[in-house]
């Protein structure tokens, strides 16, 4: 690793460990928030087509991966002291913002798994919760876009 | 209790369970009495992971719980989970190959080595094999007659249970292993079929609460397809944190060995 010494060193891995961190962390909040203790989400609706299943089977094992993989990945960076956190935080409204949005269109929506609350007015809380999740997406690109490494630490390096 | 007398023969099995149970950990405790006399002490943890794991395969093949599987799915699940979840991952952690390597005389540690390193062995504990014969033969006994066959004849419960508890033990052996492996498999094809696996467990949970088995209570289905999903979930949870600690500690390492002295970037 030629980049071990500059500031911006480890930048891919510090979106990374943040985007994987935000995909667990929205799915853990999904599951204990909306089914566990609101039970507004039901574990599963009789509708639910067979690719419906295989979508929640899918990133209910990509979630628990993802949290515990970012979070050895966020130890393995405080190790190389290579941690930037407002990079990571970045990278953790990214993966949450992908996640809820993908949630809350194609699985609730497309795939019917389930929806968010079996009331009469549901689109309310569609929008709610797919407007959150494009706000998250969009703080979490600014943040994204303003730890960049590549501009300013090339000046930097190159003035030496 | 009424289930195994009903069905003649529950008795002799449970004896057999135990019998085969109390051989597996002898030779262990044997292993590991070997290991003290030359003067190599084995981690008292490993000893207990051991134990637990034959103790929890057992419970799961046999006596009170595996009467109770036969009425009951909640049961059976708990069966399932106890089986072919908890006691292969407490039997990979008592590393129960390198015990035998250490201990055993010359001769039978270089056959049981190259047997290991044999073509078939390898291609037995590749990830792939082993997540295809333990997740997929969850299927096969779902969507076939084995699942009614095994609530009714008590010998094809303790059949299954030794295949969940081999094929689990496989499985976690090829992705987690704790034995020496000559052909280590690549860390991210390993984590993607552990991604597979711990999402073909959630699915056929998912599954079997959509499509109850014929001849059980739909409520008894459900609660124990969800104690499958979230309990499974657990389990698996572990797995990948003991992989990702594998993989940190070789990443420590690896970097520690690249890096001159002099650059080192730890903190005291």
């Amino acid at each position: 690793m030629s980049a071990a010494s500059l500031p911006g060193r480890r930048s891919a891995q510090n979106l990374w460990s943040g985007v994987l961190f935000g995909v667990g962390l929205i799915a853990f909040i999904d599951e204990a928030v909306f089914h566990q203790l609101l039970h507004w989400h039901h574990f599963y609706d009789l509708s639910t087509p067979a690719m419906g299943l295989v979508s929640d089977g899918v990133f209910h094992a990509v979630s628990w991966f993802a949290t515990i993989a970012g979070l050895f990945l966020l130890a393995d960076l405080r190790r190389r002291d290579a941690l930037n956190w407002q990079r990571w935080a970045g990278g953790v409204l990214l993966g949450a913002g992908v996640f809820q949005l993908y949630d809350g269109t194609v699985q609730h929506k497309v795939f019917g798994i389930h929806q968010i609350r079996y009331v009469e007015d549901v689109f309310v809380y569609d929008l709610v919760w797919n407007l959150v999740a494009v706000a998250m997406i969009l703080a979490g690109a600014v943040l994204v876009y303003l730890t960049r490494s590549a501009a300013p630490v090339r000046v930097e390096s190159s003035a030496r | 209790m009424d289930a195994t007398h009903a069905h003649g023969g529950g008795v002799s099995l449970d004896a057999l369970v135990l019998f085969v149970a109390v051989v597996a950990v002898a030779c262990y405790l044997g292993g590991v009495a070997g290991s003290r006399r030359r003067g190599r002490d084995w981690p008292m943890p490993r000893t207990v992971c051991w134990c637990a794991g034959i103790a929890a395969g057992a419970a799961a093949a046999a006596g009170p719980l595996a009467a109770a599987a036969h009425d009951s799915f909640t049961a059976h699940m708990w069966a399932h989970l106890l089986g072919g979840m908890v006691a292969p991952l407490l039997m990979v952690l008592g590393a129960p190959v390198t015990l035998a390597l250490r201990t055993l005389d010359v001769t039978p540690a270089r056959r049981l080595s190259r047997l290991l390193r044999s073509a078939p062995a390898r291609l037995l504990a590749h990830p792939i094999t082993a997540a295809v014969l333990s997740a997929g033969g969850l299927w096969l006994i779902y969507l076939t007659p084995v699942f009614d066959a095994m609530r009714t004849q008590p010998l094809v419960h303790v059949l299954v249970h030794a295949h969940l508890v081999a094929a689990g033990y496989l499985f976690l052996a090829a992705v987690i292993g704790f034995d020496p492996r000559p052909h280590p498999p690549g860390r991210v094809l390993t984590a993607i079929v552990i991604v597979a696996t711990m999402a073909s467990h959630g699915i056929l949970a998912k599954f079997l609460y959509a499509n109850p088995p014929a001849g059980l209570e739909i409520l008894d289905v459900r609660a124990g397809a969800q104690l499958m999903y979230y309990a499974g979930a657990w389990v698996e949870a572990i797995t990948i944190v003991i992989f990702c600690a594998q993989w940190y500690r070789a990443a420590g390492v690896t970097s520690r060995a690249s890096r001159p002295a002099g650059t080192r970037l730890e903190r005291a």
